[in-house]
């Protein structure tokens, strides 16, 4: 059997998405017109709620549940929002299935808009996604003129119509509140739930906020049965999860796996393995919010509650595979530096927390870090994950977090023995020539950026180390293997 | 394109669309022809597949051999782009990676005209629902 099955990319690299006739001709529609003409609201959501389809942008609520609860709230406006402000490192997959497949997004925000009442539905895009946009806008052109979209639609008399807003790129957006508020026109910034958007959202009205893959899930639910969707996956993680695989991996590019696959079917099977046949060190999901499993989590089934207790996350889906040359002290580091970046500024833990923990990283990776430190790491990462405001901070020490749990050994080498071993935090390595090896041909010296490299013409040479900033020019340039990493 | 008034519409539209690219693909069938497609996400596009259908589509024209190129979205083979999926009438879809112009006319060449076997396929690795 195939490893994997594609049920949200099922008309990706299928259908040409410029056209909705290709959609059409693939079923597309036809949970629309069943839903509109067959069911009732309940009843959808009675469906959706016993196939078991979780949020597919990182949290994991059930969609049914969410549904029903912004349909319960009375109001005279609510509003449909997806949510394709995509902005994990490495990961593209509502990105693919927007400029793949954008019909079935449209469909499943209207079914979405029939069963909670909503008649008008947005899409919060980043403007970084040109091609994305300009396919969602064809297609919705098409769509309105063939009377799926708009007013009456296939002649029963329901109202639906989306719009498309732009997000500027703010990591923070993604939050489904801070969301809200930069579609409103006001700062990217979240704020305290409950009121949840579904209760209280975008104008205060109900709002039901869905991921991209959340909603392409949707419509094939409908068409081919909850019992269906509900026999792929785990027990509590239903269904099937697009992964954007990236990294040190041999065929980077988008999976779509059942729920319950482990990382070593994913990886190794479906990836192709490790580039240039390296040892697999880590592999990070989740994005700047997730954590690094490693190889005792190889075999572990893949879904929500198992990442979860792994200390990493689903996330949206990015799996960013590292091997032996990736320092796991410079990662967190490096993710650590995206949420500086990106923290709204809103909450102190998150703002000056994440900001601390930085600070701390970079000593450590500079070999000045102390045993102190690696214990203010762990405390300070937990209050920060206790006590912020928003997903972003309570997920931000993650990385941090998991890596001192899987890689303790690491931490302890560069703060103790001030030693990085996969070569890549430069404060603690030291270029230095062989003199048995030096035939003193100057090479090496005359390509020194900072002239660190000195010594006569046919004698060994000799590098300064207070000069040297460790570009490995020297190394690159040497024809004699003369020149080592310590 | 005309305003579906109901659900019926919608289905014998569907039914019609089916019939149309079942037609397509059926060996003996008048209506078969040769399908190209030729992956244009930005993940394709930024990896050069916009020449490479160009090159399809008036190569083929012009060296007489009916086909229907179209674009499609992304089918997940990134460290593969450009790819193209060509399926010959009667036959599975075959999926070549790396394609550039020189592979394009190999594949107009060999696997088209001449139905030979040559490298540069992508294994297809999974179903879809």
């Amino acid at each position: 059997m195939a490893k994997q099955i594609r049920i949200a990319l099922r008309n990706c690299g299928v259908i040409d998405p410029e056209r909705i006739e290709d959609y059409i001709a693939r079923d597309g529609y036809m949970a629309l017109a069943t839903v509109l003409t067959e069911l009732t609201p309940e009843a959808v959501i009675e469906i959706l709620k016993k196939s078991g389809l979780r949020g597919r942008g990182g949290g994991g609520f059930p969609a049914g549940l969410k549904w029903e609860i912004t349909r319960k709230v009375q109001a005279d406006q609510k509003y449909v929002v997806c949510n394709a402000d995509e902005g994990d490192p490495g990961a593209f997959m509502d990105r693919s299935i927007l400029e793949g497949d954008p019909h079935s997004v449209l469909e499943a925000m209207t079914i979405n808009g029939y069963c909670t009442g909503a008649s008008k539905g947005l899409i919060y895009i980043r403007a970084e996604y040109p091609l994305a946009v300009e396919r969602l806008k064809t297609a919705m052109a098409q769509s309105r003129e063939m009377g799926l979209l708009g007013e009456n639609i296939l002649g029963t008399g329901f109202n639906f119509d989306i719009d498309i807003r732009y997000g500027a790129g703010a990591f923070v957006c993604g939050e489904e509140t801070a969301l809200i508020h930069s579609m409103e026109g006001l700062r990217g910034e979240p704020t305290v739930k409950p009121p949840f958007p579904s209760v209280e959202g975008y104008l205060k009205k109900p709002t039901n906020v869905n991921n991209v893959e959340t909603f392409a899930n949707v419509p094939v639910i409908l068409n081919k049965g909850w019992e269906w969707f509900a026999s792929i996956g785990t027990e509590r993680s239903k269904g099937t999860k697009v992964f954007a695989l990236a990294g040190k991996i041999n065929n980077v590019g988008l999976v779509e796996v059942p729920m319950g696959t482990t990382l070593r079917e994913v990886i190794f099977e479906i990836g192709g393995g490790i580039q240039h046949g390296r040892e697999f060190k880590a592999a990070q999901t989740g994005g700047p919010s997730g954590g690094c499993l490693t190889k005792k989590h190889l075999d572990t089934p893949i879904d929500y509650d198992n990442l979860i207790a792994a200390g990493s996350m689903m996330g949206s889906g990015g799996l960013i595979v590292m091997d032996e040359d990736d320092c796991m002290v410079a990662i967190a580091k490096f993710y650590l530096e995206f949420t500086v970046e990106e923290s709204c500024g809103k909450c102190s833990p998150c703002r000056i927390g994440n900001k601390r923990l930085h600070e701390i990283l970079g000593k450590i990776t500079q070999g000045n870090g102390t045993m102190e430190d690696i214990d203010k790491l762990r405390n300070l990462g937990t209050v920060i994950k206790d006590t912020s405001l928003c997903g972003l901070g309570q997920s931000s020490p993650n990385p941090v977090l998991s890596t001192l749990d899987n890689f303790y050994d690491e931490y302890m080498e560069h703060v103790k023995d001030k030693k990085c071993r996969s070569k890549v935090c430069k404060s603690l390595m030291q270029y230095l020539i062989i003199a048995d090896k030096c035939i003193g041909c100057t090479l090496c010296a005359r390509n020194c950026p900072v002239n660190a490299i000195s010594g006569e013409r046919k004698q060994a040479h000799f590098i300064d180390q207070e000069k040297c900033i460790k570009c490995g020019a020297c190394m690159e340039k040497c024809k004699f293997n003369a020149i080592i990493i310590n | 394109m005309t305003k579906l008034g109901s659900t019926k519409s919608l289905t014998e539209l569907r039914e019609k669309l089916k019939a149309k690219n079942a037609a397509l693909s059926q060996k003996d069938n008048p209506l078969s022809t040769i399908q190209v497609k030729v992956t244009m996400a930005t993940c394709g596009i930024a990896s050069g597949s916009r020449p490479v259908y160009d090159y399809m589509k008036e190569e083929l024209s012009k060296r007489n051999i009916p086909a229907k190129v179209s674009q499609v979205g992304c089918m997940g083979f990134c460290y593969a782009e450009p790819t193209i999926e060509i399926t010959m009438p009667g036959k599975k879809p075959v999926m070549f990676g790396f394609v550039n112009m020189k592979k394009a006319d190999e594949i107009i060449e060999r696997f088209i005209r001449k139905g030979e076997e040559i490298e540069g396929v992508i294994p297809m690795n999974y179903e879809t629902a």
